[in-house]
């Protein structure tokens, strides 16, 4: 394709094609601070391409293309081609992924330790997960924590914080150094502004960890918190992982051993400030 | 008269992990996961090595687990289950 960029999050590795500029510029910015892919070798490529020739030019709309596809999905405007991509990588790993066991969670570190935070769209995992890289734990990633199946360890997936509506003022306020992407209003899951990891997310970005505790977030709610046994947590988890099933065995001793041996919390809150003292107390309590 | 006879699914073919009161089930033919409850792990133990009928099956359970309201009808939508699921097969 005429523009491309190869990086690598965590212990992947993409190559991302388009046949625009300006989307190749953006990621080429926020993840100037990125590996490429080991040996220069893509684990998975993205194509950002035009359904048709003039589709490049006349309103031009992006289509997400790539080893694995989602067919009939609908062309995102050129604006949005920083999410496009994003999307597109997400997407790999969601259809792709066949090392580790995927799971959809925020991660992050402290001590050595990892606090993996699983939830539906809009339970704040994202945001909790930046608020507490804010606070000095290293962000492992926002979207998907990879559990290896020999080892039982969590690898970070650092990819850009994808920070939605109000989290983009918050984090904005709490991280007034931090380096943002641009805004871009009025997508299918509302404004979306992307904010790259810290420096400490990048460096260690291959470093696995060992998972202490599993906190299932739910906002707005007065807060509460409970325990959640190792039945609820499993079932929760395999809802929560795009690979379960396609792992096999693998997949079931993974998950299995993950939550005979980490416990769990479900957790309500009605406000950051709540949920991140609620985190902070179970943190010290159990990890 | 003596009904179908059931047997278990061989040990080497299925995954099992208790988690707190549940039951996790690996079955390695099918690569399905399925979560139990009592007695379906005390059903498929039962018939590991000996075919049985429902009749039979209940009076083993009963002797073996105690379990005092045993109930034919329930024992038998369970057996249908596990046949449904290929944990069962009528021998």
């Amino acid at each position: 394709m005429r523009h491309s960029v190869s990086l690598k999050i965590g212990p992947v590795g993409f190559r991302i094609g388009s046949d625009w500029r300006v989307p190749i510029a953006a990621l080429k910015d926020l993840y100037r601070d990125y590996p490429a892919p080991d040996d220069g070798i893509a684990d998975f490529n993205v194509r950002l391409f035009a359904a048709r020739f003039w589709r490049r030019f006349i309103r031009p709309s992006v289509m997400i293309g790539g080893d694995y596809i989602i067919p009939d999905a609908a062309p995102l405007p050129l604006e949005m081609g920083l999410l496009a991509a994003e999307m597109g990588m997400n997407l790999q790993m969601a259809l792709g992924q066949r090392r580790y066991l995927l799971l959809h969670a925020s991660a992050v570190v402290r001590d050595g330790k990892a606090l993996l935070m699983s939830g539906v769209s809009g339970a704040g995992k994202s945001t909790l997960a930046a608020l507490l890289m804010a606070r000095g734990w290293r962000l492992m990633g926002d979207e998907f924590a990879l559990i290896d199946p020999m080892s039982g360890l969590v690898y970070g997936f650092p990819r850009l914080i994808s920070l939605k509506n109000a989290a983009i003022g918050l984090m904005r306020s709490t991280l007034p150094q931090g380096r943002f992407g641009p805004l871009m209003k009025a997508t299918p899951k509302g404004n979306i502004r992307h904010l790259v990891p810290d420096a400490q997310a990048i460096a260690a970005m291959e470093t696995p960890a060992r998972p202490a505790l599993i906190l299932f977030p739910t906002f707005g709610h007065a807060p509460a918190e409970r325990a959640v046994d190792e039945a609820e947590a499993f079932v929760r988890l395999t809802q929560a992982s795009t690979n379960f099933v396609g792992l096999g065995q693998a997949g079931f001793d993974t998950l299995t051993r993950l939550v005979r041996e980490v416990p769990a919390r479900a957790i309500d809150y009605p406000d950051t400030e709540s949920a991140l003292r609620l985190v902070e107390d179970l943190w010290s309590a159990t990890a | 008269m003596a009904g179908p006879q059931y047997l278990a699914e061989p040990a080497r073919r299925i995954k099992s992990v208790r988690l707190g009161g549940i039951t996790a089930l690996f079955h390695r033919p099918s690569a399905r996961t399925h979560l139990v409850g009592s007695p379906v792990p005390e059903i498929l133990d039962a018939l590991q090595e000996t075919a049985m009928d429902a009749n039979a099956l209940l009076t083993f359970l009963q002797d073996r687990y105690e379990v005092a309201d045993a109930d034919p009808a329930s024992l038998a939508a369970r057996l249908a289950e596990l046949e449904a699921a290929g944990l069962v097969r009528v021998a």
